[in-house]
């Protein structure tokens, strides 16, 4: 028996194709994946993310305890920033999960992914010992994220017809990675798409009026076949792809999260984490393009030239955007611009570059 | 719903088969098929003149989420392409049974037909897959 949001039956009226996602009956697509897509990149679609995990951090140690927890610094959520992307590692380096972490009025909010519900609660609960947190996971909470150009001005129209001009203000002038809070809605600018937009966050009860509001406004319905050709336009990892245990995020292109200084900041790894920065990594992620026909998927081999030692494409697919397959891919440090992936059977050119195809709607390759 | 017309063959491999007359065939895929694959990004088609025997590969599909192999459901000549698939190959997500049709044979043996399904028996095998 699959675990159902609370915009199941919504997403059964809007003619929505459900699969099984990490145990939960979720959307692929509501009629076109590649629709859905170009709806985002263009004007504004919205997304049932209800099915991740949502846990609220509080107490007098909470700060100590995420400082603790986290290879980012929450010290840096102040003023404008309300919204942290970090990764959870563990003690020789490798990722549990990456997340969101938010300030709330009192304490913090995560979001983790659903398919590491379970271990990511496991290991909170077992580096809690000696600080005064209470973890809380809100299964009592949804999820819905509005991404595209047009996110920001739908979603304050909504908010202005049922709460205030004022309140409305509040949302349409959030700075990027900003968060506020009104009454029981948490809303944040943040995503996964590379779009400007809004993460929303609000009582499980409330979640399916306020879908139906947005989609009266226009906001049309994206399911998860279309958020990963999104985010791996924008170069965005996906856990269990580009991240697992056995990855540091120093070669995932997430060196940028890990937050050194200050150095007697203890965080869980940061000691594998410091060998192996001081060493040299021996692999990088990449991004693969391929304008021969065909579609780049994960586990393919990719050769390198002038190396030897093979890469592996860690995701792949169609690109809306471009109109041709995309990727990531693990390969040796010394990788240079041009390469060949193995598809089934045949060997085919692709280009290597930095990670990130489509940012702001507008192709940067 | 997913549609599997009465007047058409089919095999288990989620091909169709129309008789044109003249042991011309055409073939495509069914709606179940496309419907299972998603967004079609890429078509592989087989060259006219190719000559194909029963379940020989017969070409490709590639859909955002998954490539697929076509195979022959009978023997013969292949007399005609749908080019349109190469630039729009979402016709056949559109249209499975009409304007995305893949390619169409000249018939070498046409007692082969006798091992296709029928409608009904298509769709009980893609009942068992489920």
């Amino acid at each position: 028996m699959l675990l159902r949001t609370p915009l199941y039956s919504a997403h059964l009226k809007l003619s929505a194709k459900l699969v099984d996602f990490g145990g939960w009956e979720m959307p692929v697509h509501y009629g076109s994946q590649i629709a859905e897509h170009h709806s985002v990149r263009n004007r504004c679609g919205m997304f049932d993310v209800s099915h991740m995990t949502i846990v609220d951090v509080r107490g007098s140690g909470a700060r100590d305890y995420l400082r603790y927890l986290l290879a980012n610094d929450i010290d840096k959520l102040s003023g404008d920033r309300q919204a942290l992307y970090s990764v959870m590692l563990n003690q020789t380096g490798g990722v549990i999960d990456d997340l969101m972490v938010y300030a709330l009025d009192q304490g913090f909010r995560l979001v983790v992914n659903c398919a590491t519900r379970a271990k990511d609660l496991a290991w909170m609960d077992a580096c809690a010992t000696g600080f005064g947190v209470t973890i809380a996971e809100r299964s009592d909470m949804a999820m819905v994220a509005i991404q595209g150009p047009e996110a920001i001005a739908k979603v304050a129209a909504v908010i202005a017809a049922r709460n205030s001009g004022e309140d409305s203000s509040l949302v349409a002038s959030l700075p990027r990675f900003g968060g506020v809070i009104i009454e029981t809605r948490h809303y944040a600018r943040t995503g996964y798409t590379g779009e400007d937009g809004l993460e929303v966050m609000l009582p499980a009860d409330e979640v399916e009026a306020f879908w139906w509001q947005l989609h009266e406004a226009g906001i049309a319905p994206v399911g998860l076949g279309a958020r990963d050709t999104l985010r791996l336009e924008a170069g965005l990892n996906l856990y269990g792809h580009e991240l697992d245990e056995q990855t540091s995020p120093l070669e995932a292109n997430l060196a940028w999260t890990i937050a050194w200084q200050p150095e007697a900041r203890q965080f869980t790894g940061r000691a594998a984490l410091s060998l192996e920065r001081d060493r040299g990594v021996a692999n990088k992620l990449v991004g693969v393009v391929m304008t021969e026909r065909g579609v780049l998927r994960a586990k393919q081999n990719l050769y390198c030239d002038g190396i030897d030692a093979p890469g592996l494409l860690t995701s792949g697919s169609f690109s809306p955007t471009l109109g041709y397959s995309i990727g990531l891919a693990r390969v040796p440090v010394e990788a240079g611009s041009s390469g060949e992936v193995e598809i089934r059977g045949k060997r085919k050119p692709v280009r290597l570059l930095a990670p990130g195809f489509v940012r702001n709607g507008k192709i940067c390759i | 719903m997913v549609e599997t017309p009465t007047d058409l063959k089919y095999a288990e491999t989620h091909e169709w088969l129309r008789q044109d007359g003249d042991g011309v065939i055409a073939i495509g895929i069914t709606d179940y098929a496309q419907d299972a694959l998603g967004d079609v990004v890429y078509v592989e088609l087989p060259e006219v003149g190719d000559q194909l025997s029963a379940q020989d590969e017969a070409g490709a599909v590639e859909s955002v989420k998954a490539a697929s192999d076509i195979f022959a459901p009978v023997s013969g000549e292949v007399i005609a392409i749908n080019e349109v698939l190469e630039d729009a190959p979402e016709t056949i997500n559109e249209s499975p049974y009409g304007d995305g049709w893949f390619f169409k044979l000249q018939m070498s043996d046409p007692a082969e037909m006798e091992s296709l399904l029928n409608a009904e028996q298509y769709i009980t095998s893609t009942e068992e897959e489920d």
